[in-house]
C-alpha cells in the first residue's frame, strides 16, 4: 500500500518546514519533498517606499543574517545613487560581512547542528541540542558561544546593533570603528583562531564516523554559483558570478551579477512557498545548482589566505577536487570561519577603518539596480527599480537558501531512500532526514521571508487518506 | 524548589529575536542551571508541553497555523510573554495588511515574477492558508508581559528572565520600554 510520510516541523533550522516522504506498494522511498510552509511578502508591500528606507526594512527579512541583507540593499542602492563608495566604507562593510559569516557559521556549527555531529545522530533526542552540548563537552559549548559572540561583537561594534543595525546606507556606511573597537576585535582574534583550528580538527576526526551521511546526504552532480575576484578567489562582498560543474570545470565565469536574469530562472511549485531557482542555459531539471560554503568553495581558484589555503588544499585531496556531498557543507563551514578570522587580521590596522570619508553623497541618478552580496548561506541578489523621486517601483529578491531548494528536495529523497525500508521508521532515521537539511543550513526567514513552528509528527497515510500509523516525537 | 519551565517559539518574522536570546551568550550557560528549557526551536522536543510557566512569543499572527498554535499556547502557559515588536504591533510582517488581503502579495511573488504556467502555491494539510490581516498576539490572546524591540537587546531579555526566575513581576523601564 502506497503510503505518505510527513515530518512536521523540520527542527534545529532557522524557520518553519516540513518534509513529506512517498512511500511506494512496496515500502520504498519513491519521492521525497522539502516543505517551506510561510511566507511574509516582502516584494510587494516595499512597493512605493523610499530607497532609503529599503536596507533597514529587508534586514528586517532575517535575524540571522540582517548584515546580508543591509549590504545587498545598500549595494542596489549604490548602483542607483550611480556612486563609487569610499574606500573605508567599502573596507567597513567587508569587516561587518565578515563578523557576520563567523557569527552565523557558528551558530549553524556548534548550536544547530554540532549536537548531531559531536554527541551523534542516533544520541537521545531530549540531550541532543546546545544544552545538552553544553552538559557533554563544557569546554567546546563555551567555545562556540564565544566564537559566534564574537561575530556578533564585530556587527555592534559598527552599527551600534548586533542584530539589524541601520548602518549599511546607499552611498556608503553611516559610522566607522572607533580606535577601541579596533583594540578589542584584535584582542580576541586568537581565541577565535584557536576555536576555529580546534573545531575542524575535532570534524576531521570525528568525520569517518559519519562514511554513511556523507555518502548519502545530497551526493550528487550539480552546478555550483558563487562569487568570486577578479583573480578567481573566494569573495564574500563584491566580484562577480562563476558557475563550475562537479567535474570542476567552469560553465561560465565573471558574470556581471547586473545579468543574473540571463542566467537565473525561477520555477514555483505548488507545495512549498519557496521558489525553485535554476541555471537557465539547462532549464529547471537540468539546471539544479548548489550555493553557499560548499559551492563557494568549489568555485574558487584559491581562499586566497594561507591558513584556509592549507585547509582547501587538503579538503580537495580528500574529495578529489569538487565536492558534491552536502553533508560537506559542516566542513567547507569550517574552513571559511578560518579565511573571515585570517581576513579580518589582515585588514585590521588598515588606517582606513577609522577614517570619517564614509559615505558619498547623491540624488537618484538611475532608476535600476542590482546589489549582490554572499550572505552564509549563498549568494543573495537585491534587484530594485525606482521612480525619479527614489521611490521603489519593483523589488526582486534572489535569497540564498531558495537557490538551494532543489538540492534541499533532493538530499530529502536521498537519505530517506537509504535508510527506510519498510513503514518502520526509527527516530535516528527522522533525524537524519532532518539534519540533511540541517547541512545546507537553510534560512527560512530569508527564503519566504517568514518563519513559524510546529511540533514534529510523522503519519503514515494509506493511499485512501487513512492513518495507519502515528509517530509524535516529544 | 522546582526549576521554571520556558518555552520559546517564533511565528512570522524574522527569528532576530531569537537570535537575540542566544546574545545571551555565556549566560546560556548558567540559566541551563536555573530553568527547565521544555520546548523552542533550537531544540528537538516536537510536542507543546501540557504545562509550562513562561512562553516566549516572537512574530505576528499571520497564517491559520499561528492562530491556532497561539490559542493552544495561552491555555498551556502561565505567563505568556509577547517577545519583540512583530509580537506586540504587528510591525514589519503587518506592512501588508494596507495592500488588502493575502492574494496580492502572494500574486506578486508568485505569479508575477515566476516562470511561465506560474501557480499559487496550495497544498492543503501541508501549507497553511495565509490571513488577509497579520495582526500581534495580544489581538488574539491576553497577554501578561510585553518586551519591545526590533529585537529586544540581550539585556532586556536577561532582565526579564531574571525578574520571572526570582518571582517578580516582570517590569521594565525607561530606555528598556523602546521599540525598533
Amino acid at each position: 500500500m502506497a503510503q505518505q510520510i510527513l515530518i512536521d516541523p523540520v527542527t534545529r533550522i532557522e524557520g518553519h518546514a516540513k518534509i513529506t516522504i512517498q512511500l511506494d506498494d512496496a515500502g520504498k522511498v519513491s519521492d521525497a519533498r522539502f516543505h517551506v510552509a510561510e511566507f511574509r511578502g516582502f516584494e510587494k508591500f516595499c512597493e512605493g517606499r523610499p530607497l532609503w528606507e529599503m536596507p533597514g526594512i529587508t534586514a528586517r527579512i532575517c535575524g540571522i543574517c540582517p548584515v546580508s541583507h543591509l549590504l545587498a540593499s545598500a549595494k542596489a542602492g549604490d548602483k542607483i545613487l550611480a556612486v563609487t563608495i569610499p574606500p573605508a566604507a567599502n573596507k567597513l562593510r567587508r569587516l561587518m560581512n565578515l563578523g557576520q559569516i563567523i557569527q552565523s557559521h557558528a551558530l549553524s556549527f556548534f548550536h544547530l547542528s554540532g549536537p548531531d555531529l559531536m554527541l551523534g545522530m542516533d544520541s537521545d533526542p531530549a540531550g541532543r541540542n546546545i544544552f545538552g552540548l553544553i552538559a557533554a563537552d563544557p569546554d567546546f559549548a563555551r567555545r562556540g558561544i564565544r566564537l559566534r559572540q564574537f561575530g556578533q561583537e564585530i556587527i555592534e561594534l559598527l552599527g551600534g546593533k548586533k542584530i539589524h543595525p541601520a548602518w549599511s546606507v546607499p552611498g556608503g556606511v553611516r559610522a566607522g570603528l572607533a580606535r577601541e573597537g579596533r583594540e578589542h576585535i584584535r584582542s580576541r582574534l586568537p581565541e577565535a583562531f584557536e576555536t576555529a583550528q580546534l573545531a575542524l580538527r575535532r570534524f576531521k576526526t570525528i568525520f569517518d564516523q559519519f562514511h554513511e551521511e556523507a555518502i548519502s546526504f545530497g551526493d550528487f552532480p550539480s552546478l555550483f554559483m558563487a562569487l568570486v575576484s577578479a583573480e578567481g578567489n573566494w569573495e564574500h562582498y563584491d566580484g562577480n558570478l562563476r558557475f563550475v560543474n562537479s567535474d570542476g570545470e567552469v560553465v561560465a565565469d565573471q558574470v556581471d551579477p547586473v545579468f543574473y536574469q540571463q542566467y537565473i530562472g525561477e520555477v514555483v511549485q505548488p507545495d512549498s512557498y519557496l521558489k525553485s531557482p535554476y541555471y537557465k542555459p539547462l532549464g529547471p531539471t537540468q539546471g539544479i545548482y548548489r550555493v553557499g560554503p560548499l559551492a563557494r568553495l568549489n568555485v574558487c581558484t584559491h581562499m586566497g589566505v594561507p591558513l584556509a589555503d592549507l585547509e582547501l588544499k587538503e579538503y580537495r585531496y580528500r574529495f578529489h577536487g569538487t565536492a558534491t556531498s552536502s553533508f560537506l557543507y559542516h566542513y567547507a563551514r569550517l574552513i571559511e570561519i578560518l579565511a573571515a578570522l585570517e581576513l579580518i587580521e589582515r585588514m585590521i590596522d588598515d588606517p582606513d577603518l577609522t577614517s570619517d570619508h564614509l559615505r558619498a553623497v547623491a540624488g537618484i541618478n538611475r532608476l535600476d539596480g542590482v546589489g549582490v552580496s554572499e550572505a552564509p548561506r549563498g549568494t543573495l541578489f537585491h534587484h530594485y527599480q525606482v521612480d525619479k523621486d527614489g521611490l521603489i517601483r519593483w523589488v526582486n529578491l534572489i535569497i540564498a537558501t531558495g537557490q538551494n531548494n532543489l538540492a534541499m528536495n533532493r538530499t530529502v529523497a536521498q537519505i530517506a531512500g537509504h535508510y527506510i525500508h519498510g513503514p518502520r521508521i526509527p527516530e535516528g532515521v527522522l533525524n537524519r532526514i532532518e539534519a540533511g537539511i540541517r547541512a545546507f543550513d537553510p534560512c527560512l526567514s530569508c527564503s519566504t521571508h517568514a518563519v513559524g513552528f510546529m511540533p514534529l509528527h510523522v503519519q503514515l497515510v494509506a493511499a485512501d487518506g487513512t492513518i495507519q500509523d502515528e509517530i509524535w516525537r516529544d | 524548589m522546582e526549576h521554571l519551565k520556558l518555552a520559546t517559539m517564533w511565528l512570522a518574522g524574522c527569528s532576530g529575536c531569537h537570535m537575540s536570546f542566544l546574545d545571551l551568550d555565556e549566560f546560556l550557560i548558567d540559566l541551563a542551571g536555573m530553568i527547565d528549557i521544555v520546548y523552542t526551536p533550537l531544540i528537538d522536543a516536537k510536542v507543546f508541553p501540557g504545562r509550562v510557566d513562561v512562553t516566549l512569543l516572537e512574530g505576528a499572527v499571520a497564517n491559520q497555523d499561528h492562530l491556532e498554535f497561539v490559542k493552544m499556547v495561552r491555555a498551556r502557559t502561565s505567563i505568556l510573554v509577547s517577545f519583540g515588536d512583530c509580537a506586540l504591533t504587528g510591525n514589519v510582517t503587518a506592512m501588508r495588511n494596507p495592500l488588502g488581503g493575502a492574494e496580492v502579495v502572494l500574486r506578486r511573488s508568485y505569479i508575477d515574477s515566476g516562470d511561465a504556467g506560474a501557480q499559487f502555491p496550495s497544498s492543503p494539510g501541508v501549507l497553511p492558508q495565509l490571513l488577509d490581516r497579520v495582526v500581534p498576539i495580544h489581538h488574539v490572546v491576553p497577554v501578561d508581559v510585553y518586551i519591545p524591540g526590533c529585537p529586544p537587546p540581550a539585556s532586556r531579555i536577561r532582565a526579564v528572565l531574571e525578574q520571572l526566575i526570582g518571582q517578580h513581576p516582570a517590569q521594565l523601564a525607561g530606555t528598556d520600554l523602546k521599540f525598533g
